[in-house]
């Protein structure tokens, strides 16, 4: 990048949307396609404004968002970290291509602000509908990785995690973030160079001759080499065998489809991000992401002030859903609530995991209206 | 060794990739030795060629040739392709494409690629039809000609890729067939080498699914009809419209020079690091 290397941090007063710019840039993102929606639209203004400065960004506005994930999984193969915003919409136009960047296992990362849904649904309001959508929006069978912030500094450092995972598996990573959150403006840290780890693409170290692109390795996630480095590899959204072919051999087909899930499986304590608040004794645990788990600590923390043994689970990472962490409070004892801005997209997951061992309540509100912290103490307060 | 069969093992992945799926006629096959004999010909190495394929027939030209090959997702080969030219853009990126693959489902990212003048040599292969689905009408099947999803006749007026790509903005558009394949290979060969977004059409007969349901009995049959049916360029230009009849133009349809966006964008990028260096 053309900014110096900083040494020391530096505060700045942004939005959720500037913080997500701010953490791709540090990421190392250099490459940025998108198409304007609301509420994600300053994503990419930041990008339009940062990228062009430097040395070997590009960014490129593209013709709906079909394209602009098109163009990211392309300059993703040609060896960028690239990634693209959007909104429910536009979410929904990129599936083919979140799918193709599962099979061709490029990195990449996809940014989706959600709104109110399903279609045009509510511009500028809150929601968290599109959750299950991350985890399934495309078709057959494929692991994934989505993310999602709280606060505006957490859009500064979900991004970069983002950028590392997606790098680190050759996986696309979506990052959820809400309205709320996109929209908040507050006080964040840069931090300095050496607060962070960044993570790149292992490149491959074998001659051109031995490289076989899609083979197993004991992290399960092959060496990737970027198109114009001299590997001349193939890359479709064929089911392949491991030089990268299509293939129909059912041994062959098989291997790769549990390959692409190995990889992601064999990583969860690195992968599975969440953040306790008071759980150890907690009778009552909330379990919430995004904007939602802010309202939730405040109300966790009134609850504890007037004597109720309340926690929460904070899930930065949806999927692959942080099971391990909800079974530990089902066994626990603990009652659980779950809060979000749809009609219980999480709390089915949450279900899942608990198995009618305790009490699941859900608060699930769809007006366009966020979770405030009363109405989650209220809930609390009920159990 | 004769010079195809040198071009062969220089270009083809042989060992790994063969037999073809194309069926005996099918005019993919020449068009795709014109590409090969082009890429040779602008004496490109084969590390810094990356072609770039839809979904379809022609698609499948990504997995036979030794370059860097990216087979995509039906209709949207421009956009990758767009991105690896703007990621790297020493590549010489080619783009290949069915009538549907650019035209029908990816028709909006054409005019936009062409807008752009992206970088970019785009290669459609148009056979009038959906070839490797089975032989469904796409946006060039002529008006009347029947398909499997037009049995009683094609009712919609069909789009002349050479004169949208013309209008779009493309630097280099130029129109042969397979019947013509030493001007496509210097048709080729002049988009590879000119900066900006060239595209070349090819008119490339489908006998198995186009053929068959328009009364031409023979492959043989389909060549003879481009051969009588096309003309010169400089030839159509001096004909009365009146007399064309059922005649197309093949030759060079626009030549420019304008940068490309990729080399656009480098001397904004540049001026921008420049003015921030000096401030
Ligand atoms: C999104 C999507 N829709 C439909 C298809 C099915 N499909 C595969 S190839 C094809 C048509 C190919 O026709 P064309 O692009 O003209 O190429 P040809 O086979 O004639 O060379 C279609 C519709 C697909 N692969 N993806
Ligand atoms: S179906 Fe048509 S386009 Fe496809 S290979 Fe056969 S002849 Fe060629």
């Amino acid at each position: 990048m053309a900014q110096k290397a900083r040494r020391k941090n530096k505060e700045l007063f942004a939005l959720g949307n500037e913080a997500v710019v701010e953490g791709a840039l540090l990421a190392g993102c250099t490459f940025f396609a998108g198409y304007p929606i609301t509420p994600s639209s300053e994503i990419m203004e930041g990008m339009a404004q940062r990228l062009p400065c430097s040395e070997d960004g590009v960014f490129i506005q593209m013709e709906d968002e079909i394209a602009s994930l098109g163009a990211v999984i392309g300059a993703s193969l040609a060896g960028r970290k690239a990634m693209t915003a959007t909104s429910g919409p536009g979410f929904s136009l990129m599936q083919e291509h979140v799918g193709y960047a599962c099979m061709a296992e490029a990195p990449c990362v996809i940014v989706n602000v959600m709104r109110g849904g399903p279609s045009t649904g509510l511009p500028t309001s809150p929601a968290q509908g599109d959750v299950q959508m991350a985890r399934w929006g495309t078709h057959g069978d494929h692991p994934i990785i989505v993310l999602s912030a709280s606060t505006v500094q957490e859009c500064l450092e979900m991004t970069i995690v983002a950028f590392n995972f997606s790098e680190k598996y050759r996986v696309p990573v979506i990052l959820l973030i809400d309205e709320v959150t996109a929209h908040t403006r507050e006080k964040i840290t840069i931090p300095s160079e050496r607060e962070y780890e960044i993570f790149s693409r292992v490149l491959p170290s074998m001659p051109p001759e031995w490289f076989k692109p899609f083979e197993e390795t004991t992290r399960g996630v092959p060496p990737m080499a970027p198109i114009g480095s001299g590997y001349r590899i193939h890359v479709t959204g064929l089911t392949h065998d491991p030089m990268g072919y299509p293939t129909q051999r059912p041994d062959e087909v098989e291997e790769f489809t549990h390959r692409l899930f190995r990889k992601i499986d064999q990583h969860f304590p690195d992968i599975v991000i969440t953040e306790e608040h008071n759980t150890k004794d907690a009778e009552v645990a909330v379990v919430a992401y995004g904007s939602v788990a802010r309202s939730a600590r405040l109300a966790v923390d009134q609850a504890r002030e007037q004597g109720i043994k309340a926690g929460l689970l904070h899930l930065k990472t949806l999927f692959p859903f942080p099971r391990a962490a909800v079974e530990k409070l089902t066994r626990r004892g603990a009652a659980i609530l779950v809060p979000e801005m749809n009609m219980g997209q999480m709390s089915r997951e949450v279900k899942r995991v608990n198995s009618g061992r305790v009490r699941v309540r859900t608060i699930n509100r769809v007006d366009g209206l966020i979770i405030t912290p009363s109405q989650i103490l209220k809930n609390i307060a009920q159990m | 060794m004769s010079q195809v069969t040198q071009l062969i093992h220089q270009y083809l992945r042989h060992n790994k990739r063969f037999p073809h799926v194309f069926c005996p006629g099918c005019g993919h096959g020449i068009v795709l030795g014109s590409l090969v004999r082009s890429v040779h010909n602008a004496d490109l190495s084969k590390d810094e060629v990356c072609l770039v394929a839809g979904i379809g027939c022609s698609g499948r030209m990504a997995v036979y040739v030794d370059f860097n090959t990216v087979h995509t997702t039906h209709g949207r080969a421009l956009t990758f392709a767009t991105g690896i030219k703007m990621a790297n853009p020493e590549l010489t990126v080619i783009c290949v494409m069915g009538d549907g693959d650019a035209l029908s489902i990816g028709g909006n990212h054409l005019i936009h690629a062409a807008r752009r003048n992206v970088g970019i040599t785009a290669l459609i292969l148009n056979n009038n039809i959906y070839g490797m689905t089975g032989g469904q009408c796409s946006s060039t099947t002529p008006m009347g000609a029947r398909s499997m999803t037009t049995p009683h006749g094609q009712l919609e007026n069909t789009f002349d890729i050479a004169e949208l790509a013309k209008v779009a903005g493309a630097n280099y558009v130029a129109r042969s067939t397979a019947f013509h394949a030493k001007m496509m290979d210097a048709q080729i060969t002049a988009a590879l080498t000119r900066p900006g977004f060239s595209l070349v059409e090819a008119f490339s007969p489908c006998h198995t699914q186009y053929g068959r349901k328009n009364k031409f009995r023979t492959v043989v049959d389909m060549y003879q009809d481009l051969k009588t049916r096309s003309m010169p360029m400089d030839k159509w230009n001096e004909t009365d419209p009146a007399k064309r009849g059922d005649k197309f133009p093949v030759g060079v349809f626009v030549e420019r020079d304008e940068p490309g966006l990729e080399e656009r964008y480098a001397a904004m990028s540049a001026g921008l690091r420049a003015k921030e260096a000096s401030a």
